[in-house]
């Protein structure tokens, strides 16, 4: 057994420690030390997203990163979406679209969405597609992932112009 | 005719939101591996790299020596308790465990138990396995020769061969041959494919020492028929399992075997007396789980010269990999395949299949497909285009021509099959319309004569879903009915269990939205369960889209018999005869005495506080469906598509679907699946193949080497409607998981043959990837 380290993360706003195998990835410190189970894995190669979190608001694929390549780092996963109790635009948006049939694609593909209306807030279709494209959907079809992205940029941008 | 409730009971037809959302938004779904026991350890599995190997030892002493480590459990101690082999869902066995040798590469040889995943793999590291390679079959085509090995040694038949199996008049069919002007023949491989949900399968087996009690969460499209074949072939009382399908990521046929995994994390829970969890990587699931099609066919029109149809002749070579693990119903080795007349009136038609062994991994499942439709419906679909072709027809026209009318219906088909309702022409000719048909034909002239590629290609498919009538259709043995139980509270909400289980499908929306419709309880008020076997009835569960047509029956079936006692409830109450009472959603009134009613609300208050003597008190209802048919969904797909000379690529510039399911429970929820399953459609035309390499190496084992699409390569889709209804249905629904699937892959392959034909180009197999195309246009001297 690997000599164990200690890794610091701010996960969601809150502080969390935990004392670690250095050999174990980020998405199974989140997973089963961490007791977030809303992020997922979908694959072994890094192809289909659904462990998408945001590092330091960066997307990563967390299935592919160490938990002690987090140390000292913030993350964002599905659960810390929601402000004083209220669904974030985006899951209102999938919700709204039906952006999602499974879901287990979805904590991923709205973390990448979240991700990419924070440097373009108004994306064309397009740009939405390519946005998304290293998170696979293997029910929807995409196309009402691109209605519910649409949707959450247009009521992201009238809050900010209202604020 | 379907009345029309108020948007706050939201019954049939309204686009009501899904209320299983708000949980899987939150990242608050509950799947298979979120689930987390005290005490519950981890299993991993030892595969074969080999496809055909004798396996002539295991040592495990380093795998026990591994620090976490707890068991390894090998064959030789399956076989010491009968578990060695365990029967597949076709008249098959199947190893759990490899004893003796293995057949295909990631065969389950060992599974190792330990504290933690990661220990696990350890573990499975350090396990010895001593092989002695054997010669390997790959082909089917070769599984037949003298000189094939032969794989299975088990069985008493020293061969390759499965079953023979034939439908139709072999000789008269063969006269029509003789006697045609014209003929057309496609020779067409449905390429072996895996279904790939984005959840992996696994579970968490929980053996209970002090209570006796196995629970099993499992990624199971089907668990009340799992929890019975874990009886039957564990031993362990029917009583004594509880099998939960929890929120399951995507299933598509992938989810309904039993597979090796799942069985050793049993053994290994009442081994150990804690709970085992057991999730398979995607590697393992693309490489060992049931894989879809591998039907290599020949397709024969014989038709006069103005393009009617006489008769159709399909011959078929199923490859089963090495174990028969098709999961079908038990009189049908080859599915539903023999629906390949299609939508069209031939008079005569043979079709016959033999299925083989090969050393590749085991299934043959129902990948989004009622068994066998999807390989049915392509053939048919491309061999109409290559009989246009051969009469130099417009595809429509030909296709128009030889419908059945819509006039015939009920129809049997030559292959014996009695198709409910139908209206071809009605659905092709707002699919031509929706698409500016005649314009693009127009615009693919010019662009040809300029030299540019544009093809457009049509799809007219009639699907045969909902399986099934209990008289022809089980599934081991299990008769397909469908079920659903019903407890209407005292205050007026309801809770309705079905014996299906959704993995996306949104049933606790859409069969809320039944019982709305039949009850006139607001679908807020409903809380739809599935998947529980200690509560949900028994039901042979969500695949061949099969929910609606069984379950969704079930649930008006049994809602109706809940307004039958509510009538003699409200009879009571208003101190009115049955006879003088009338029905709308959510009310009994007194015929012309206005404002005299009860709600439904008001009625089950009574069932349990104010009960008519003589009447049981509740208002619960059970009801199992046994469908009188199957039902038979249709449509028709136009495809365009433009190609890079330069690259072989090829752009699918549009993509219309109109659709006909018949009666509709949630638009919303219908074209959502439309737009999936035309984008699995465009995953097997252009991209996803499991091959082989000579030694039966897997070639698509992982997400690297097996393409599905992403939001970039799928287009944007266009879709419609139109309904027929199925006169058999309870509500006059049909079912349409599986349509776009079922019949978007031909409309693909067509439009791009359509787009080469005048090159001479007749068909092309799928996957068709950029290479095949540019190969092609180098062949034709197009590119140099």
């Amino acid at each position: 057994m690997a000599q164990k380290l200690q890794v610091h993360v701010k996960l969601n706003g809150r502080e969390q420690s935990a004392e670690i195998e250095p050999r174990l990835l980020l998405v199974h410190l989140i997973r089963d030390v961490l007791g977030l189970t809303g992020t997922h894995v979908g694959c072994d190669t890094s192809n289909c997203g659904a462990c998408t979190v945001l590092l330091d608001g960066r997307p990563i694929k967390s299935c592919t990163c160490f938990a002690v390549q987090a140390d000292g780092h913030e993350i964002l996963t599905i659960e810390g979406m929601m402000r004083d109790g209220q669904l974030h635009p985006l899951q209102q948006g999938f919700h709204e679209e039906h952006g999602l049939q499974c879901g287990f694609c979805t904590p991923g593909m709205i973390l990448s969405a979240y991700a990419l209306l924070q440097h373009n807030p108004s994306p064309s279709e397009e740009e939405i597609r390519w946005g998304i494209s290293g998170n696979l959907c293997r029910c929807t079809g995409y196309q009402n992932i691109v209605c519910a992205i649409q949707n959450a940029a247009g009521k992201m941008r009238q809050k900010e112009a209202a604020a | 005719m379907i009345v029309k409730t108020s948007p706050e009971i939201g019954g049939l037809g309204h686009s009501v939101k899904r209320k299983e959302d708000l949980r899987l938004i939150q990242g608050k779904g509950n799947f298979v591996d979120d689930v987390r026991l005290p005490g519950m350890v981890y299993g991993h599995v030892v595969r074969s790299p080999f496809a055909h190997a004798r396996l002539k030892g295991i040592d495990i002493a380093n795998a026990l020596k591994t620090p976490g480590v707890m068991a390894v459990i090998t064959g030789e101690d399956l076989a010491k308790a009968g578990l060695a082999w365990m029967p597949t869902l076709f008249h098959d066995k199947q190893m759990v465990l490899a004893t003796g040798k293995v057949l295909f590469q990631a065969q389950e040889v060992a599974f190792v138990v330990a504290e933690d995943r990661y220990s696990a793999a350890d573990g499975a590291e350090a396990v010895e396995v001593d092989y002695e390679e054997l010669p390997v079959l790959v082909d089917p085509h070769r599984s037949l020769d003298p000189d094939a090995p032969i794989l299975r040694e088990d069985r008493e038949e020293k061969s390759n061969h499965i079953f023979h199996w034939e439908v139709g008049g072999r000789e008269e069919t063969e006269r029509e041959f003789q006697q045609a002007p014209v003929k057309a023949r496609v020779d067409a491989v449905f390429q072996r494919c895996h279904p790939a949900p984005l959840e992996t399968c696994g579970c968490v087996a929980d053996f209970n020492p002090a209570t006796g009690k196995l629970t099993v969460w499992l990624t199971s499209q089907a668990p009340h028929a799992h929890r019975t074949l874990f009886a039957i072939v564990g031993g362990i009382p029917e009583n004594n399992i509880r099998v939960i399908s929890p929120d399951i990521g995507g299933g598509f046929g992938n989810k309904v075997p039993i597979y090796p995994g799942y069985v050793c994390a049993v053994v290994a829970s009442l081994k150990l007396g804690r709970p085992v969890k057991w999730i398979e990587t995607r590697s393992e699931n693309l490489q060992s789980t049931g894989f879809a099609r591998d039907y290599h066919m020949t397709a024969e029109i014989a038709a006069d010269r103005d393009g009617k149809v006489k008769a159709l002749r399909v011959k078929t070579l199923a490859d089963h990999g090495a174990f028969n693990a098709a999961a079908q119903p038990s009189k049908f080795p080859a599915g539903l395949f023999s629906v390949c007349t299609g939508s069209y009136d031939f008079e005569k038609a043979f079709c016959e299949v033999d299925g083989v062994y090969t050393n590749k991994a085991p299934g043959g499942i129902a990948y989004r497909c009622s068994f066998r439709v999807t390989e049915a419906a392509y053939l048919i679909e491309r061999a109409m285009d290559v009989l246009a072709h051969e009469l130099k027809a417009d595809p429509a026209e030909l296709r128009l021509k030889n419908f059945i009318p819509a006039d015939k219906f009920p129809y049997q088909s030559p292959l014996g099959w009695s198709y409910d309702s139908g209206n071809y022409a009605g659905a092709m000719h707002r699919a031509l319309e929706m698409a500016g048909y005649r314009e693009l034909r127009q615009e693919q002239a010019a662009r040809r004569a300029h030299g540019e590629l544009m093809g457009i290609g049509i799809s007219s498919f009639t699907e045969i879903v909902g399986a099934g009538p209990a008289h022809t259709f089980d599934i081991a043995g299990i008769k397909m009915f469908d079920s659903c139980e019903i407890r209407v509270h005292p205050t007026g909400k309801a809770i309705a269990r079905f014996g299906t289980k959704s993995q996306g499908q949104g049933h606790e929306t859409a069969f809320g939205q039944i019982v709305a419709q039949e009850l006139g309880i607001p679908v807020a008020d409903i809380t739809v369960e599935e998947g529980d076997t200690d509560t949900a009835p028994y039901g042979l569960g969500t695949y061949a889209s099969r929910s609606t047509p069984t379950a969704g029956a079930a649930g008006a079936m049994a809602a109706r018999k809940i307004r039958d006692k509510a009538k003699k409830i409200a009879a009571y109450l208003l101190e009115a005869s049955e006879e003088d009472l009338e029905w709308e959603p959510g009310k009994f009134s007194v015929k012309g005495v206005p404002g005299k009613a009860k709600t439904i609300q008001e009625i089950a208050f009574a069932a349990y506080t104010n009960i008519p003597p003589g009447l049981e008190a509740g208002l619960e209802a059970v009801h199992y469906y046994d469908p009188p048919n199957l039902t038979f969904p249709f449509g028709t797909y136009i495809c365009v598509v433009d190609i890079d000379k330069g690259t072989g690529e090829v752009k699918v510039r549009r993509f219309v679907a109109v659709d006909d399911c018949g009666n509709i429970i949630n638009p919303m929820i219908v074209e959502g699946q439309i737009h999936g399953g035309l984008t699995e459609g465009l995953a097997i035309a252009f991209m996803q193949l499991i091959s082989y390499d000579e030694n039966g190496n897997v070639q698509g084992g992982n997400f690297m080497d097996y393409l599905v699409p992403t939001a970039v390569e799928t287009p944007h889709w266009e879709t419609d409607k139109t309904c027929t209804p199925s006169p058999h249905h309870p509500f006059g629904a049909k079912g349409v998981g599986e349509s776009p699937n079922v019949g978007s892959p031909a409309a693909f392959v067509n439009a791009v043959v359509d787009a080469l034909a005048h090159l001479g180009v007749t068909h092309i197999d799928m996957p068709v990837t950029p290479w095949k195309v540019w190969r092609i246009l180098k062949e034709k001297g197009v590119v140099n």
